[in-house]
């Protein structure tokens, strides 16, 4: 970068950095700065007292059984939809990657939930699951279940997960797909005068070369299911039944807006950005050797 | 040339119509219940085509809104999201432009600082830290106040001038409030740093031998060229504007504010009852054919701005 030449001018870049700067420095840096500092500090019920209680707030947080439960099915909850976006990704890729013809049409259809909102995504399949007219738990109960998310916590977590994924899967169809048109049709042809099989082919050559973006989106999956999901929590299940939906981003949300209590709020904000910046982290060392075919 | 199997053929097809249905499915039971009557809907069996109450829903929920969710009429709430996912665009590309041009065309002291205050933001979301951000949106000027009371500047200036500073100023309820704290964004800033530094260098050097200064080769040159780099990003941020939760719902608290994503989780959650889930899914359809007209006619736009922005 050092090479490049360069205007000299004494004002001009601070005048041109300033907007980005003074809106990082006031919707971002000062709240943060906010949030590390209030998650030292405990206020009664009336806001009136303020005191230094240390680390208390992440003690007891780290004591208290409904956060580590919370923490429980954010995990279960992450990985679940991680893996279905990934996988059904993959097949989906796989096969437009096969096909010869229709493969445009297919790739314009299956991107398409990525124009849906989380919330809306939920709202559609909390609508689908609605245990009295929904068509798919009419369905399950023709076939002997009982589906009722507003009463059993797995059927309601099994929903969010649901509706969480289906939005996910065109991003990563997407760019599985892009990873395997980068591919050079010259490795598979020569496996496959070899005499490897499609099958072989696809798991000892396009599926290891597809180690970058799988990792890529393995993160970004697990930053989506993370942060990205509280519309479909908070326009559905609302964390519910019994907190059998509450991941860590609705908990914060509940508890510094609905229970009011600041200190904890601060400090789940806190222990939630420590997670961003151990993923901010592996996704850059990652990024530095992203292998180009 | 490899040789294809039949069989294979045949088995991707099945797994991508079988995925085209899965896609489509909960997009067709929303057009269909939008056409229903809520009686319809009620009756135990869904139907699977479309009814014939689609003008009459259509209009309810654009003209009126619905009962039970304050009657905000949905032609509102689509303007509200339209100006708040436009704002958001041109805020990010404008702020994150000028930014991004200062760090690549210019040395001065400061700049790895700068980068690195942007830098730190990146994949921050405002989910995470929410509480605090809305504290700053209902008082945007409590830094500032900070900042008197920490240097003892408030005491100077009560002393001098008899005014007892309290600065005060809530974007509650506003469109700035809506736009401007989701416009600070440090991926935007990276793109077009990466683009801006693919510019062959002989382009400014023969511009400064013509005598133009930096703004002009910014808008003269720059700007031209990082032409289809920023509308792919514009559609992008079109879409994260347009689908954003968290932020408008509780920084839109008054009707007239309420953007159509909120609003569908309004009607969907404000009855005691079961909502008028034809009216819902009315607006569902609303909410989901802006976003998905625009990934549909600008695709190729659509695709680039998706691999440019995650790189």
């Amino acid at each position: 970068m050092t090479y490049r030449s360069h205007f000299k001018h004494k004002t001009l870049p601070y005048l041109l950095l300033l907007p980005q700067l003074l809106i990082t420095a006031v919707f971002f840096l000062w709240p943060a700065t906010r949030a590390v500092y209030q998650s030292f500090l405990r206020q009664d019920a009336f806001g009136l007292n303020i005191t230094w209680v240390g680390l208390d707030n992440f003690a007891r947080l780290l004591n208290d059984r409904l956060y580590l439960q919370s923490f429980g099915t954010t995990i279960v909850f992450t990985v679940a939809v991680a893996f279905t976006a990934l996988a059904i990704g993959l097949a989906f890729a796989a096969a437009a990657d096969w096909v010869l013809r229709g493969s445009n049409l297919y790739r314009g259809l299956l991107m398409l939930p990525y124009a849906v909102a989380p919330a809306v995504a939920g709202v559609l399949w909390f609508f689908m699951f609605n245990p009295s007219l929904g068509i798919l738990a009419n369905f399950l109960e023709a076939i002997g279940y009982d589906w009722n998310h507003y009463l059993n916590g797995r059927d309601a977590l099994i929903l969010v997960i649901v509706a969480s994924a289906w939005k996910q899967i065109g991003y990563c169809f997407l760019f599985f797909l892009a990873g395997m048109q980068s591919i050079p049709k010259s490795l598979v042809e020569a496996a496959a005068i070899d005499g490897a099989t499609p099958r072989h082919r696809f798991w000892s050559i396009i599926f290891p070369l597809l180690g970058p973006t799988t990792f890529f989106l393995i993160v970004i999956n697990i930053v989506y299911a993370f942060f990205d999901t509280f519309g479909v929590i908070h326009a559905t299940t609302a964390g519910g039944p019994i907190q059998a939906t509450s991941i860590l981003v609705y908990k914060v949300y509940v508890t510094g807006f609905i229970g009011q209590d600041l200190g904890s709020s601060a400090a789940q904000s806190v222990i939630l950005m420590l997670i961003v910046i151990g993923l901010t982290f592996i996704q850059f060392r990652y990024l530095g050797r992203r292998v180009h075919y | 040339m490899v040789e294809r199997s039949r069989h294979v053929t045949v088995l991707a097809h099945a797994v991508l119509i079988l995925g085209v249905l899965l896609t489509l499915f909960p997009l067709w039971v929303a057009v269909v219940g939008s056409t229903h009557r809520i009686e319809n809907l009620q009756s135990g069996t869904f139907p699977l085509l479309p009814g014939d109450q689609l003008v009459e829903n259509y209009t309810a929920v654009l003209n009126e809104g619905d009962t039970a969710a304050g009657r905000v009429p949905a032609t509102r709430m689509l303007f509200n999201s339209f100006v708040m996912a436009v704002g958001i665009t041109v805020g990010k590309i404008v702020v994150s432009y000028l930014a991004a041009f200062a760090i690549v065309y210019f040395r001065f002291p400061g700049r790895n600082l700068s980068f690195f205050l942007i830098f730190i933001t990146l994949m921050m979301p405002v989910e995470v830290r929410i509480v605090p951000t809305y504290d700053v949106v209902s008082n945007v000027l409590a830094p500032l106040q900070r900042l008197l009371e920490i240097t003892r500047l408030d005491r100077v200036i009560e002393a001098l001038a008899g005014i007892e500073v309290s600065l005060r100023w809530s974007l509650i309820n506003t469109y700035t409030g809506l736009i401007l704290p989701l416009i600070a964004s440090a991926t935007a800033t990276f793109l077009f740093r990466q683009t801006l530094m693919s510019v062959p260098d002989e382009l400014l050097e023969a511009s400064q031998i013509d005598g133009a200064g930096p703004m002009t080769f910014m808008t003269r040159i720059l700007l031209p060229i990082s032409r289809t780099n920023i509308a792919a990003l514009s559609v992008i941020l079109f879409l994260y504007g347009w689908n954003q939760y968290l932020w408008p719902l509780l920084v839109a608290q008054q009707d007239r504010l309420v953007t159509v994503i909120v609003g569908i989780q309004r009607i969907v959650n404000a009855a005691e009852t079961q909502p008028l889930w034809n009216q819902a899914l009315a607006m569902t359809v609303l909410a989901i054919l802006p976003p998905m007209l625009i990934i549909v006619l600008l695709q190729r736009l659509f695709l680039k701005g998706l691999i440019d922005f995650e790189k």
